[in-house]
């Protein structure tokens, strides 16, 4: 394992009398894929909204390596798609790029060989209404993706869509990050994708959130599709859910 | 697959059906009113019939049209006034939430003055001119489009601010690039709704007092005895009340183009 790049220490946060989390600590190494599982209000989202600095912690710090700039360490991929529905998606793309400072020009000019990749060509000028679930999605990962940014905060990304929808695009997600080994957090319920895409999982209690197990998923990759894994994928995935069921009694909608 | 041209007439033909209910209701109150008159034997000088009407508003065109001028004037005027004011007021309200609770009651007591009791005053310190018309125009259209676009700028997701503040956008930016369009379909349902407030206003302080106008032209007749030429008024009255709604209408079509689109891909 390469450096660690990001370090949450004892983290700690609540709205009002309300505790959401509760010590959390966790790393991410550079070019480590690490998942986020815990049952729904168990402070996922919150702890991302502490990362981008949307919320102050309670107590507990959050340092990047370096002591790099946190406005400017994540790219970050919202719960909702969050595209707006005003901008065409090609402008929806380069939001980040043109806040950022680069012209309409020459962020569109970095955009548009991407957008074959992602299936959204000959959509450029389309709203974002006028797509399907799947592609919002993709159109949201690029978004995230083309800022460069050293970290991906990926929230539930694929959260809202059906199963095969699902599936495809985290087969699409897997691939992309193959090739390029972001650090990236994801949030995620769904074990079986946690499993399938991590170097490495936390599992957070229901609320307040606390890590009450962390995984390693030393498995080989592609995983999506290799039928070879899937025994192993199984055993790793059966204790997780081991852990969330004996642990919080109401996190049985995981397995439904 | 049509070709473009064939939608032409099918376009059309289209909006002259959604327009037909409301023609015809027109037409079967319109009817119902004439057959009212010629059949009670009521005097035409107390409610005269709507051919009546439409024969004298056809011999006094000029005069109308030489009226109609102003009050149209009046009412753009006052209007843009309120949409500048109501814009600025709208941010200065949520750039500075505490500015809410302190202009709120005040633009409410404007609201709820009486339009009788104030408009011959605004006249009587103001003058003749154009400046009082203006102004209560703008009084009278001005709530509605700030609720409407403080209530707009409220709607905005949660998750896309976090998302452009995450990518540097700061406080003036997240307003420009997601409160404000946001806002945008609130913004024009409050301007609907002022627009048909508008000519009303404009011919209300032409009424307390005027050189020339719509509302001046019905003071006039109706203290000559001539219900049908304050009839004709009104009739031209509503039709251009009619217009500036469709005038809204249109631009709303033109500012939200996102909002006019099929939910089927364009590829
Ligand atoms: N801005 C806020 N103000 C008050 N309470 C909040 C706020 N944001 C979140 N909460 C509360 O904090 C708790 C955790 O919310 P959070 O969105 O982090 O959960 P989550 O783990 O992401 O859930 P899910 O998996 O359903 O998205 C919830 O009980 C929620 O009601
Ligand atoms: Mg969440």
């Amino acid at each position: 394992m390469s450096g660690v790049l990001l370090e949450l220490d004892r983290l700690a946060m609540g709205f009002g009398d309300l505790a959401v989390i509760e010590e959390i600590t966790m790393h991410l190494a550079r070019g480590e894929f690490v998942s986020i599982l815990g049952p729904s209000g168990s402070g996922k989202s919150t702890l991302f909204k502490l990362l981008l600095g949307e919320h102050r912690p309670a107590s507990g710090t959050i340092a990047l390596a370096g002591g790099g700039d946190r406005r400017s360490a994540f790219a970050y991929m919202p719960q909702r798609d969050a595209l707006m529905a005003w901008r065409r998606i090609i402008d929806n793309i380069t939001l980040g790029l043109e806040l950022a400072g680069m012209s309409r020009r020459t962020a569109r000019r970095k955009v548009v060989p991407m957008l074959g990749r992602f299936g959204l060509e000959g959509f450029e000028r389309s709203y974002p209404d006028q797509l399907s679930g799947g592609m919002r999605q993709r159109a949201a990962l690029l978004r995230t993706i083309v800022q460069d940014r050293p970290i991906l905060l990926l929230d539930e990304p694929f959260g809202a869509l059906d199963a095969l929808t699902r599936m495809q695009m985290q087969g699409f997600l897997e691939g992309l990050w193959t090739q390029n080994r972001w650090s990236s957090l994801l949030i995620t319920h769904d074990v079986r994708e946690a499993v399938l895409l991590s170097d490495r999982i936390y599992v957070l209690s229901a609320r307040p959130g606390r890590v009450i197990g962390e995984f390693d998923v030393a498995l080989d990759r592609p995983r999506i599709g290799s039928a070879g894994l899937a025994a192993a994928a199984s055993a790793i995935e059966a204790q997780i859910l081991d852990l969330l069921l004996n642990t919080n009694p109401d996190a049985k909608d995981i397995v439904s | 697959m049509f070709s473009s041209s064939a939608f032409g007439p099918s376009r059309l033909g289209r909006a002259l059906a959604l327009g037909l209910p409301a023609l015809l209701t027109i037409g079967a109150l319109v009817l119902a009113w004439e057959a009212y008159v010629r059949f009670s034997g009521l005097s035409q000088t107390v409610l005269p019939a709507p051919t009546t009407v439409a024969a004298q508003a056809f011999a006094q065109r000029a005069a109308l049209w030489a009226n109609a001028v102003p009050t149209l004037q009046a009412t753009g005027a006052g209007f843009a006034l309120s949409l500048c004011c109501a814009l600025a007021f709208s941010m200065i309200i949520d750039f500075v939430p505490m500015m809410r609770r302190v202009l709120f009651p005040v633009f409410i007591v404007f609201q709820t003055l009486p339009l009788v009791a104030i408009a011959p005053l605004i006249v009587l310190w103001f003058g003749f001119g154009l400046g009082p018309k203006i102004g209560l125009v703008a009084l009278v259209t001005f709530f509605p489009m700030l609720v409407a676009l403080v209530q707009g700028y409220g709607s905005t997701e949660r998750e896309i601010e976090a998302l452009l503040r995450s990518m540097g956008a700061g406080r003036l930016r997240v307003f420009l690039l997601a409160r404000l369009p946001s806002a945008l379909p609130y913004f024009f349902a409050g301007l609907r709704i002022s627009i048909t407030y508008a000519v009303v206003a404009a011919i209300f302080a032409e009424y307390s007092g005027a050189a020339r106008g719509l509302g001046i032209y019905i003071l006039n007749a109706k203290n000559s005895f001539r219900p049908d030429l304050v009839l004709s008024a009104v009739m031209v009255s509503a039709v251009l009340t009619l217009c500036l709604f469709a005038l809204v209408a249109a631009i709303e079509r033109l500012a939200m183009p996102w909002r006019h689109i099929h939910k089927e891909p364009t590829s």
